[in-house]
């Protein structure tokens, strides 16, 4: 079953990794990110029980703490950047460049 | 047995969710089909042996994390819906295959690896999975868990000083938004009164109901733009709002640029 | 006979000889440092120097005479600069206190003169301390007991050499031929640096104490170089061939410095140093060889050049070269020549001096032009002048007892003793000496009025006419006093050494006869040409010959052609390389990374998805190069 998990776990992963790189709206962008994070967890939780260890669980439970204050603080950065320029699209900030 | 149905149900409609979550055109739609996945996988979880994981994933992710991108959603613009057409060449190409690439080199490595039987959670979760987490957390990761802490105080600090915007002049007052109108009613003849309110001398009690005007017309100030567009791609908006929002359109582009109706976003 | 050895002194007179470097220097150091102040009193205070030198000159001699011959050779020792190497001191002997005598007596005349000459310069202060600095340096470069102290003393002379025929500098003429004297003299000193060098690396030792001790004690040395080297260093100071055109526009100076620097005494170095240097000069035929023939081509070549001018300074500048010459030639046959060419030189100085400085009386007439042909029939109007530049004139031609007559003719019979084909040579120098002087006098002081029309000559103020009478003394008597009896050579020969058999000095001997006819007919043909007949006001444009000697001889051309415009071309080529080869390597370097980087700077589109692809390839090619490399 532990293969399973993992292709699973690799499937959502390169799902969302492809989501982050099509999509402009800079809140999905984000939601994929989460995706990739989730679908670590399920690969942490999978190991930990594989190797009959909570380890991989103490560390998914960190991988929420930290999500969840990245979200805090994406979000954040995400109204901040619309305020200023009245759109999500990841593309509009391109000033920086050549 | 009872796992093995259990995962193919979930794995198909997780991945099944997650693709929709990447091709939705509709942010709201995506994030629903977040929520889906995470679902999906908190009951993965408590099939491995995860309970607290499973619990905490619903309540902080489904529930905390979920809100927070519904929020976001509301305030940024809820009726965005993305264009799907690419603007960077190449982009799109390349991002499916190194997607794919990276889903089938992980899987054949993954299905390559020679792995025993799982040693499963017995013995770990004898007294309990919860009373084990914590006993791991509060000494082995006693000072990760102490970091992490500080790393959440400094990210709701960090949201409290990115979403404050620090009030250059000050407040106006009623009194102030109140010559302000009736200067621009001077200037402009705009209505100095409130607008009506949705659903005003409707049949209806439904926030798509325009509002009537006292010789049974729609009045155009009250249809709200979001939910005027969802009815006309659907095709049920009612012809004479839908006669208001074409007059409307032709004025804006004879204008060029005029004052848009809330709720409008740029980039469509 | 050998020179004696050195005793060291100290105490009296000669202990304090450094005096007479210090004063003068003294004297420089207060005028240039107080500056405007000493305005009214700085031509004073430069003759008071210059006199006060003279008067410690003079009391040394009579001390000096006090000594037995043999130890007349007196070491002043100063200061110890590289304990156990080389000692600063002072070496008072006859020789040296010769060229004291001469430098301080001429150089106080000088001074005198030159407050009449300068008195409407307003930079006369300037010049006063020049001049002071010029003593000062040259006394120091005679008095030294090792080359290290003259070397110093030679560039002092250098100095202020450079400054003076540069004190009008606002003249382009005057600066360029400063500049042009302080290069041409570079090489020379060149040469003689590096001479000094082999003779401390040979001897260890820079004195002349160590040199003669060095070569005493034998061994491999390498004397012909050496002799080469100092040689090179004297043709520079001495305006010898081949490095003689700095002289002839050195004249831009004021005319006091033209006599004191250029004629009398800085120029007279080199054979200072070729007499001082007689140790090495007489081991070495091949060296004393080269310096007779230098010293006999540039008599003639200075001869020639004085025969086609018509600026009167400059003539007399070719006159100076030439009779540097003789001093030359006399000082490269050895003990035998020694006396003669001092003896010479201090003749030399006299009438050559009193010649510059009478010149410089007839420009100070005639709104000083110097143009010959301009001047004619002022010996009516300057008789003073006239009398005294025309002794000066008997005695450079050799006219019968006068000076010249005896150091000249002395000079001319050893060399035919000694080298029939040089000494010939000299004679007709001689010959060519009488036609070009006797141009000269009859140009300017005999024949018709050729003046500008402001002209309007007048004898100078006394100051400047008692010097030309005490000097054209000195040019009638000096010469028979210092070679009848071979005074001269004997009291010479403790310092240089003099050959075991004195001359003996024969009145009109064949040689003297030969030289005096030669003079004679030099002289008839001036007076055919100048004297009775009309000289043109604008000069003819003359045969090729004429041209080569107005035009020194070629020798700007050659230096420019030689040297100049090789030089030119090399530092075009070093531009031209480092344009196109240096800069351009670094700037197509440059080009290459700003163009490389201007092209690649496209891949930062600014768009963050970019860069996530590019990061996510990554990691696809990572995970793709871990199960590759796993699977091997």
């Amino acid at each position: 079953m532990t293969t399973h998990y993992l292709v699973l776990s690799a499937l959502l992963f390169a799902i969302g990794g492809v989501g982050v790189l099509v999509r402009r709206n800079a809140i999905v962008v984000f939601m994929c990110v989460e995706l990739m994070l989730n679908a670590c967890n399920l690969a942490f939780v999978t190991f930990a029980r594989q190797n009959g260890n909570l380890d991989g669980q103490v560390i998914a439970f960190f991988v929420m703490i930290v999500a969840a204050a990245e979200v805090v603080i994406g979000l954040a950065i995400i109204v901040t950047i619309f305020r200023t320029r009245r759109s999500a699209s990841v593309d509009d900030a391109s000033l920086l460049k050549y | 047995m009872g796992e093995s149905i259990t995962f193919w149900v979930l794995a198909v409609v997780s991945v099944a969710a997650a693709l929709g979550l990447v091709f939705s055109r509709r942010a709201v739609y995506s994030a629903l089909m977040l929520g889906v996945v995470m679902f999906s996988l908190a009951v993965l979880y408590a099939v491995q042996d995860a309970p607290f994981l499973a619990a905490v994933q619903i309540i902080v992710y489904t529930g905390a994390v979920m809100m927070l991108f519904l929020f976001v959603l509301m305030l940024v613009g809820v009726d965005s819906s993305d264009s799907l057409v690419e603007t960077i060449r190449g982009q799109r190409f390349w991002a499916i295959v190194a997607g794919l690439g990276f889903a089938v080199l992980l899987g054949l490595g993954i299905g390559n690896a020679a792995l025993t039987a799982p040693v499963g959670l017995a013995d770990a979760n004898a007294g309990g999975n919860v009373p084990a987490l914590a006993a791991l957390i509060f000494t082995r990761h006693v000072f990760a868990f102490e970091v992490t802490s500080a790393l959440l105080i400094t990210a709701a600090l960090g949201a409290m000083v990115l979403a404050h915007r620090e009030r250059t002049e000050p407040k106006p007052t009623q009194k102030d938004l109140s010559r302000a109108r009736f200067v621009l009613f001077g200037q402009t003849g705009k209505n100095p009164a409130p607008l009506p309110g949705p659903g005003t001398y409707a049949q209806h009690n439904a926030i798509d109901m325009p509002a009537m005007l006292p010789d049974g017309t729609v009045s155009p100030l009250s249809v709200n733009r979001v939910v005027a567009r969802y009815e006309a791609s659907e095709g049920k908006l009612a012809p004479e709002v839908e006669r208001i929002l074409q007059e409307e359109t032709v004025s804006e582009r004879a204008n060029g640029n005029g004052a848009r109706p809330h709720g409008e976003e740029d980039g469509e | 006979m050998e020179p004696a050895e050195i005793i060291q002194h100290s105490g009296g007179v000669i202990g304090a000889s450094w005096l007479m470097i210090a004063l003068p220097l003294l004297g420089a150091a207060i005028l240039l440092l107080g500056g405007r102040r000493t305005d009214r009193f700085g031509h004073l205070l430069g003759v008071a120097m210059s006199v006060a030198a003279f008067v410690v000159a003079a009391l040394a001699f009579f001390q000096l005479l006090g000594f037995a011959p043999g130890e007349r050779r007196r070491g002043v020792s100063l200061y110890d600069l590289i304990p156990g190497i080389t000692k600063i001191g002072l070496l008072v002997d006859p020789l040296s206190i010769s060229f004291c005598l001469l430098i301080t007596f001429v150089g106080s005349l000088i001074h005198i003169y030159s407050i009449g000459y300068m008195a409407h310069d307003p930079a006369r202060r300037r010049f006063f301390a020049y001049l002071n600095l010029f003593v000062a340096a040259m006394l120091l470069l005679v008095l030294a007991d090792n080359y290290l102290g003259l070397y110093v003393g030679w560039e002092g002379v250098g100095l202020a050499s450079y400054l003076l025929i540069g004190f009008w500098q606002h003249k382009p003429s005057a600066a360029t031929a400063a500049k042009k004297a302080f290069i041409v003299n570079r090489v020379g000193d060149f040469g003689l640096a590096i001479g000094i060098f082999t003779i401390f690396a040979t001897f260890h030792s820079v004195s002349y104490a160590g040199v003669a001790d060095g070569i005493a004690k034998g061994g491999s040395i390498p004397f012909t170089a050496i002799g080469l080297l100092l040689l090179l260093g004297a043709c520079g100071k001495s305006a010898q061939l081949p490095l003689q055109s700095w002289l002839l526009d050195a004249m831009e100076g004021p005319t006091p410095v033209s006599a004191l620097i250029h004629a009398a005494t800085m120029v007279t170095a080199g054979v200072y140093l070729v007499v001082r240097s007689g140790p090495i000069f007489q081991a070495t035929d091949t060296a004393q060889l080269v310096v007779t023939i230098v010293g006999v081509a540039t008599l003639l070549a200075g001869a020639i050049i004085g025969t086609a001018k018509d600026d009167i300074k400059k003539a007399l500048a070719g006159s100076t070269m030439s009779q540097i010459g003789y001093m030359m030639l006399a000082a490269g046959i050895g003990p035998a020549g020694y006396a003669f060419a001092i003896a010479h030189l201090i003749t030399h100085g006299f009438f050559k001096a009193d010649m510059f400085l009478g010149a410089g009386s007839v420009m100070h007439a005639m709104n000083d032009e110097v143009d010959m042909r301009k001047y004619g029939g002022l010996r009516k109007l300057m008789p003073i002048t006239f009398v005294t530049f025309f002794i000066g004139y008997l005695a450079i031609i050799g006219f019968p007892l006068l000076s010249g007559y005896f150091t000249k003719d002395g000079i001319i019979e050893t060399a035919v003793e000694h080298n029939a084909i040089l000494g010939w040579l000299a004679v007709l120098g001689a010959g060519i000496t009488g036609f070009y002087m006797s141009r000269l006098v009859f140009m300017t002081f005999f024949g018709k009025k050729r003046w500008e029309a402001d002209a309007h000559p007048h004898e100078s103020p006394a100051v400047m006419t008692w010097p030309l009478i005490i000097l054209s003394v000195g040019a009638v008597v000096l010469g028979a006093f210092l070679v009848l009896g071979n005074r001269f050579m004997i009291f010479l020969a403790p310092a240089v050494g003099r050959p075991e058999e004195l001359p003996s000095f024969a009145p009109f001997s064949p040689t003297g006869l030969v030289t005096l006819a030669l003079v004679a007919v030099g002289a008839g043909f001036a007076w055919v040409r100048y004297g009775s007949a009309e000289v043109p006001a604008v000069a003819p444009r003359g045969s090729f010959l004429t041209t080569f000697a107005r035009r020194d001889l070629y020798g700007d051309a050659l230096n420019e052609a030689l040297f100049m415009r090789p030089g030119q071309w090399l530092t075009r080529l070093a531009v031209f390389f480092d344009n196109r080869g240096i800069d351009g390597l670094v700037n197509s370097l440059a080009a290459l990374i700003g163009g490389t980087s201007g092209r690649m700077r496209k891949v930062q589109t600014g768009f963050v998805r970019s860069y996530a692809l590019s990061i996510f390839v990554g990691a696809a090619v990572l995970v793709g190069a871990w199960f590759v490399v796993g699977n091997l």
